[in-house]
């Protein structure tokens, strides 16, 4: 029996690439509304663990469960409309699209009008596009991208991009976001109004987050609870202030003997 | 969104009265029978380049089977004219229905591959389905089928080519075209806000076939006999060429790339020994000056002094 507060969790979870433990045995339990920060050393599997919650990978051991269901062998679209939404460490925008379309399209799986609908434009069509263009443009609005709603993706400068890459994953409407290195390339600026948006956004839309993220800054800034994964495995896990005196997690930053 | 009716509307009107010159200049006699023979060609083409351009242009999967679909839809299509007397429009829509069916059957394995490899896949499917046809006695194998009803009228070829163009635009701007879009700028993204990236390319890889088939039962229909041997690969090529020429993802550029192509080698044909030359030229040229065709991800209604006339609206694909 699970409790009604968990959204996600992830039991002994493994990922196997040929001889190599990409991820080994993880355990990991969200509980509705958290923010929770997965934080280690490059390599050592976070983006892995990401791919495997979202049907990118499938483990090769253990289960992962999203408000009590089993999400194992989901595809990535069926994990996405179950109510899991992402970001990309490497963008991955549509970036010969507009930053308006980037959005409208994740809107994708609300949309209820079918073929022919569409193409005669009858029925739902105008009704359901015009709400969703208002939609759209409430979430640019968000993260200050109203006014560039009609610019190619592409052109966009990098911190733009990675702020429409939420507000894409944000009309996907999740319940559990996972935000990989939102703040990667941004400046301490940048950051710092990234972190106030996360906070804000999470109250907003109701969301759990799971962010990896390299910028302790932000990490111990915003996150309640953080994981550390080196080489695969969980080395340590707890409240920001029990991580940063954490002996393990100071060996795996800094160096032993 | 009132705006896109009334442009819906605009472009309506002006290809009625598109219609009206073009059909009066056919009953005056004005036009050689040539040119009108070349008149209905260029229609047919732009069917073909626009449904292909659905496949390659907007949902990116890069298929070279056209002429194959179009084989399946001119010979479903004669069969029954010509030897059961369906009425034409009936035998059309048959026609598209077999090619589309055979595109959703040959699709959900075959698009699993990506790039060069789909290539392959689809040309040797169009290979495999003119060599079967080649071989059926039924429909004259080799030496093709004779004693085709000459149905395929002006009328005809240009409002089943205003139906193609106004589906096939109003497909690209929906929630299913966008789907589409997505796959071709990203497939991992698009599957990522929960597009089922399988189930979009068949969709766009059964219409576009479709549409191809009802586009081969107008162009059968235009002659006394057909064979085989007009859907080779370098037919595929052609529509590829107008697709690429006119811009890839641009219904306006499948209809001026259908447009131009067909109009050059019609206005060579005199002279085949140049034609080649100057076709070769003039995409060598048109790859070195604007490697995006002449439309690329763009439309007419999108552009300077047409965005008077046609309000701009969110979507640059109106």
């Amino acid at each position: 029996m699970s409790d009604m507060n968990e959204i996600l969790q992830a039991e002994n979870v493994s990922e196997v690439f040929g001889g190599l433990k990409a991820v080994s045995d993880f355990n990991l339990r969200l509980e509705r509304g958290e923010l929770v920060g997965l934080i280690g050393p490059n390599g050592a599997g976070k983006t892995t663990v990401f791919n495997m919650l979202t049907g990118v990978y499938q483990p090769t051991s253990g289960n992962i469960s999203f408000e009590g269901e089993s999400i194992v062998g989901l595809k990535p679209y069926q994990v996405t409309q179950r109510g899991i939404a992402r970001t990309f460490q490497n963008i991955r925008l549509f970036s010969e699209l507009t930053v308006l379309e980037n959005v409208k399209i994740a809107f994708h799986y609300h949309v209820k009008y079918g073929l022919l609908e569409s193409v005669l434009r009858i029925g739902r069509y105008f009704q359901e596009e015009e709400a969703i263009e208002e939609e759209s443009r409430k979430l640019l609005k968000i993260f200050h991208l109203e006014d560039k709603a009609d610019e190619v993706a592409k052109n966009l400068p990098y911190g733009a991009q990675r702020r429409l890459e939420i507000a894409r994953a944000l009309a996907a409407k999740p319940k559990l976001l996972l935000l990989d290195e939102p703040a990667a390339g941004m400046n301490p600026q940048e950051t710092k109004e990234l972190m106030d948006m996360i906070r804000w956004i999470r109250h907003e839309f109701g969301l759990t987050i799971l962010l990896i993220e390299h910028d302790m800054s932000l990490v111990m800034g915003i996150c309640e609870r953080i994981y550390v994964l080196e080489y695969g495995e969980v080395i340590a896990q707890g409240t920001p202030e029990e991580i940063k005196s954490n002996p393990e997690v100071i060996r795996a930053y800094l160096g032993g003997e | 969104m009132k705006y896109l009716r009334k442009n819906d509307l605009i472009v309506l009107a002006l290809s009625l009265v598109l219609f009206a010159v073009l059909q009066g200049l056919i009953s005056g006699r004005v036009l050689s029978s040539f040119w009108q023979l070349n008149l209905l060609i260029i229609g047919i083409n732009i069917i073909l380049s626009a449904s292909l351009n659905l496949i390659n242009g907007y949902t990116g999967q890069f298929s070279l089977g056209h002429a194959g679909f179009m084989a399946v839809g001119a010979y479903v299509g004669v069969v029954l004219t010509t030897n059961f007397h369906v009425p034409f429009g009936l035998a059309l829509i048959a026609g598209g229905i077999a090619a589309g069916c055979l595109g959703f059957l040959v699709g959900i394995p075959t698009l699993r591959l990506r790039g060069d490899y789909l290539a392959i896949a689809t040309l040797g499917l169009g290979e495999i389905i003119r060599i079967v046809i080649m071989n059926i006695q039924y429909v004259g194998g080799a030496a093709g089928f004779k004693g085709i009803p000459h149905n395929t009228t002006f009328a005809w070829v240009f409002f089943i080519m205003l139906f193609t163009l106004f589906f096939i635009k109003n497909f690209v701007n929906s929630n299913h075209g966008r789907a589409c879009l997505a796959i071709r700028e990203n497939e991992i993204a698009a599957e990522s806000m929960g597009v089922n990236t399988t189930k979009y390319k068949v969709m766009a890889f059964t219409i576009g076939a479709a549409f191809a088939g009802v586009a081969g039962g107008l162009f059968a229909h235009c002659f006394y006999i057909i064979s085989p041997s007009s859907f080779t690969f370098m037919q595929t090529f052609n529509y590829l060429i107008m697709v690429v020429m006119g811009g890839l993802g641009s219904i306006t550029g499948s209809i001026a790339g259908a447009f131009v192509v067909t109009f050059i080698s019609a206005a060579l044909a005199s002279w085949p020994e140049f034609r080649m030359i100057i076709y070769a030229i003039a995409l060598i040229l048109l790859m070195f000056y604007r490697p995006q065709g002449l439309f690329g991800y763009m439309e007419l209604t999108n552009m300077g002094i047409f965005r008077r006339i046609f309000k701009k609206g969110g979507t640059p694909h109106e």
